[in-house]
């Protein structure tokens, strides 16, 4: 943990409790999730205790606890995503990568998760890679558009078996 | 940019008349929506390559491009509309701009192919209101969106925007403000309807100082996506709705929270505050008054029960955001224990017009009990998807059907789902009902924020009310039993039934637990969770006995209850289901019939997908 980065992080909020979910999402923002010994060191600058940053930490959804990978793949399994086809994406993509919803492959490449809704329900179904939208995705282009984030068949564990 | 400070509404109006004459209204504009669901859908190509393509033409100087709020019509993006005359291509690809370029702006003849075609005539329709998905809406929200950059506030002032403000400052009191809200009968559009002025009021009049004014964009509904289009596409028409509130109840210091997953929404109305400042229309002394406002920003960090508002207040004071049981109401005691009025992005955009064009006028749009319009989010399986702005007392027929454009691929209708989670599932035998607040209560389901997901004969409602319990499991906070644990229960029960599991009792038990989650759940997530289970159970009681009686799955979604086989009499051997299924389960030739091997098929559906013959058949 780079302890200057936080500081700066802290410093361009208040050092005030109700900061507390701003900074997070600041330093995820800069490690890609929320190691531990930067939640000790923003709990003691804060003077609050580690219980409540943990809290705060394990109640939001965008925050992630374990190292995520290169690129966040997000499916949106929100309802007008799941009439059309949304939780069939989210298991070809499982199957692509090799990992289960919500993990990372080995190589840190990939992240997989779902989401509940992410407002674009008209192009349902919807998957997002990084802070690319991919609207009204068969099944069968996912691996194609996993491929421009260079996912290869080495890239997951047991991944590229199809 | 250096703006002027608007000291007086006659500066307005002559900072409007500036911004007017600087521009010319015969000069060729092409206006582009740059929302999130063209976005996707690769606007932002389409509107580099515009930029490429008039400067290649030397036309960079005559024709402006605007990038634009987005005007709902989600399912034919990107579109784009070409001004003064007011055509409006849809599904441009950016392989389509060198002939728009040519043909439309040098020629100022139509493309054909890029205009709407009626499905049933083939009537080509070239301007916004000859298209039966706009025709038919009252717009009065949205309607600006693909007039103003939402990045540009001399957009919005052009178009007449702050004016109510102008007005609410100099020519109103606080009371005759919280009068004519209340004698307009605004109802909060967030899914609640309680009517604002009086929500106002009890703010206005509760003891505490400061006190406190929201906008609540946490739309975490599935399946409505209007505040985002709001607030990324037209944000100044909240901010001003907001301000005028914020007069009116005595508050100087207002927040907009705004989920975590629409980041567009988040920039805009960063700029849009920050224009605002400039001019003046936030910060000390506004427009002359004496009147001191400001705003901040808070982005939520991904929760659904943040958009409760006891819930969203505790997020914005740096804590979990889990609701609080409510003795004393968050108007009274909210933000920091402090009287604090918070209401939905869209309640807070309909304000200017109230104000602008008085309570008279917004009561005779709308039913007795339900004034003015609201916007739907029509998504599903349903021709054109979109964002539907309508006035209340308008069927469900006609937004699915006149608007809509009907069911694709000849399916039946078979439901609406309104409410998101705390809705229900109306049937196709209430489609004539007129929309409103208390229709949609009487048949069990809710206006909520405005979702409205049409399904068709292959959406299984058992699989349906599964979906929302099964969100609601992740959503709910877990602090009452009733929502815990009736929630884990529920999914239980329904998991089996979806998974052939089921057995007699099991729906019996199901309306026993949801009679006791509605009557002692703590807050409205746990009280209305049981919704989408009830209705369903009302309305499609022969699904659930399908499943537990004959494990039979009516509309062949639910996996455990399926088996895909390839007819082969239809079966050409092309081999493409073959090649396409990922567990290797389909064995054959080429040009002999192919068998799916049962133990190794996962039942993915890829087969059904790529077979181009129909020869997939699910049993």
């Amino acid at each position: 943990m780079d302890e200057d980065k936080i500081d700066k992080i802290i410093e361009e909020h208040r050092t005030d409790k109700s900061e507390l979910i701003p900074i997070l999402q600041d330093v995820q923002a800069e490690y890609n999730w929320l190691p531990q010994d930067t939640l000790r060191y923003i709990a003691k600058r804060l003077q609050v205790p580690l219980t409540d940053v943990f809290g705060i930490a394990t109640f939001y959804k965008s925050f992630s606890l374990k190292p995520r990978g290169k690129h966040l793949v997000r499916v949106c399994l929100g309802t007008a995503c799941h009439v059309r086809g949304g939780p069939r994406i989210l298991e070809t993509a499982e199957r692509i990568l090799g990992i289960k919803t919500g993990e990372t492959t080995e190589d840190y490449k990939f992240t997989l998760e779902s989401v509940n809704c992410l407002g674009c329900c008209a192009l349902g179904p919807v998957m997002v890679v990084d802070n690319e939208y991919y609207g009204k995705l068969p099944p069968t282009k996912v691996e194609k558009v996993l491929h421009k984030y260079g996912y290869t068949s080495l890239s997951s564990g047991k991944g590229g078996e199809t | 940019m250096n703006r002027r400070k608007i000291k007086s509404p006659s500066d307005l109006e002559k900072l409007r008349q500036e911004i007017l004459a600087k521009r010319d209204p015969k000069k060729p504009r092409i206006a582009i929506c740059a929302g999130t669901g063209c976005l996707a859908l690769g606007a932002r190509k389409v509107i580099t390559t515009f930029k490429e393509e008039l400067k290649k033409c030397g036309l960079e100087n005559e024709v402006e491009i605007r990038e634009t709020g987005c005007p709902g019509f989600c399912e034919k993006g990107t579109i784009v509309v070409i001004y003064p005359e007011g055509i409006y291509y849809l599904q441009v690809q950016p392989g389509d701009v060198p002939e728009i370029v040519e043909k439309t702006l040098v020629e100022k003849k139509h493309v054909e192919r890029l205009l709407y075609t009626d499905p049933t005539t083939n009537e080509k329709a070239i301007h916004e209101d000859e298209i039966p998905f706009y025709k038919h809406q009252m717009r009065l929200l949205i309607g600006n969106n693909i007039k103003v950059d939402p990045k540009n506030i001399d957009d919005y002032i052009a178009l007449g925007g702050y004016r109510a403000l102008a007005k609410a400052l100099s020519e109103m009191t606080q009371e005759e403000v919280i009068e004519e809200v209340k004698r307009a009968n605004l109802r909060g559009r967030g899914g609640g309807g309680f009517p604002a002025g009086r929500k106002w009021e009890t703010t206005r009049n509760a003891p505490g100082e400061p006190k406190y004014v929201i906008v609540n964009c946490d739309e975490g509904d599935p399946g409505a996506f209007m505040n985002r289009a709001l607030m990324e596409g037209n944000p100044h028409s909240v901010i001003e709705g907001l301000i005028i509130g914020a007069y009116a109840i005595g508050s100087h210091e207002g927040f907009i929270y705004v989920r975590d997953e629409y980041p567009l929404a988040v920039e805009n109305t960063g700029i849009a505050l920050e224009q605002a400042r400039e001019y003046g229309l936030l910060g000390r002394d506004i427009m002359g008054s004496g009147f001191d406002f400001d705003v901040k920003i808070f982005r939520g960090a991904g929760a659904f029960i943040s958009g409760e508002s006891s819930a969203l207040m505790s997020s914005l004071e740096g804590k979990v955001g889990a609701p609080k049981p409510k003795y004393v109401h968050t108007s009274i005691k909210g933000l920091w224990n402090k009287p604090s009025n918070l209401n939905n992005v869209e309640t807070w955009a309909n304000i200017p017009l109230i104000i602008n064009k008085g309570a008279r006028w917004f009561t005779s749009i709308g039913t007795e009990g339900s004034k003015g319009t609201k916007i739907f989010a029509l998504v599903g399986k349903v021709n054109n998807t979109g964002l539907v702005e309508v006035p209340f007392g308008i069927t469900l027929r006609e937004i699915i059907y006149n608007i809509g454009g009907g069911i694709p691929n000849n399916k039946k209708f078979k439901a609406v789902q309104t409410g998101g989670p705390s809705g229900g599932c109306i049937p196709e035998r209430f489609i004539d009902t007129a929309v409103d607040f208390d229709e949609l209560t009487k048949l069990g389901s809710m206006m909520g924020s405005g979702g409205m997901i049409v399904m068709d004969e292959d959406t299984c409602m058992v699989d349906v009310a599964r979906y929302f319990i099964d969100f609601l499991v992740d959503e709910s906070c877990g602090r009452c039993v009733p929502c815990r644990e009736g929630l884990e229960r529920m999914s239980e029960i329904l998991n089996d039934i979806c998974e052939g599991r089921g057995k007699e009792g099991d729906i019996e038990l199901l309306e026993e637990l949801s009679a006791v989650m509605k009557d002692t759940s703590m807050c409205g997530l746990g009280r209305t969770a049981p919704n989408p289970v009830l209705t369903t159970i009302h309305y499609f009681r022969d699904e659930y006995d399908a499943h537990i009686k004959e494990k039979k799955c009516p509309a062949h979604v639910c996996k455990a209850l399926i088996e895909y086989y390839i007819d082969a009499e239809k079966c050409t051997g092309c081999l493409a289901c073959l090649k396409a299924c990922p567990e290797g389960a389909i064995a054959g030739e080429k040009e002999k019939v192919h068998v799916i091997n049962r133990e190794k098929c996962s039942k993915c559906g890829i087969c059904y997908d790529t077979c181009k013959f129909g020869a997939v058949i699910i049993s």
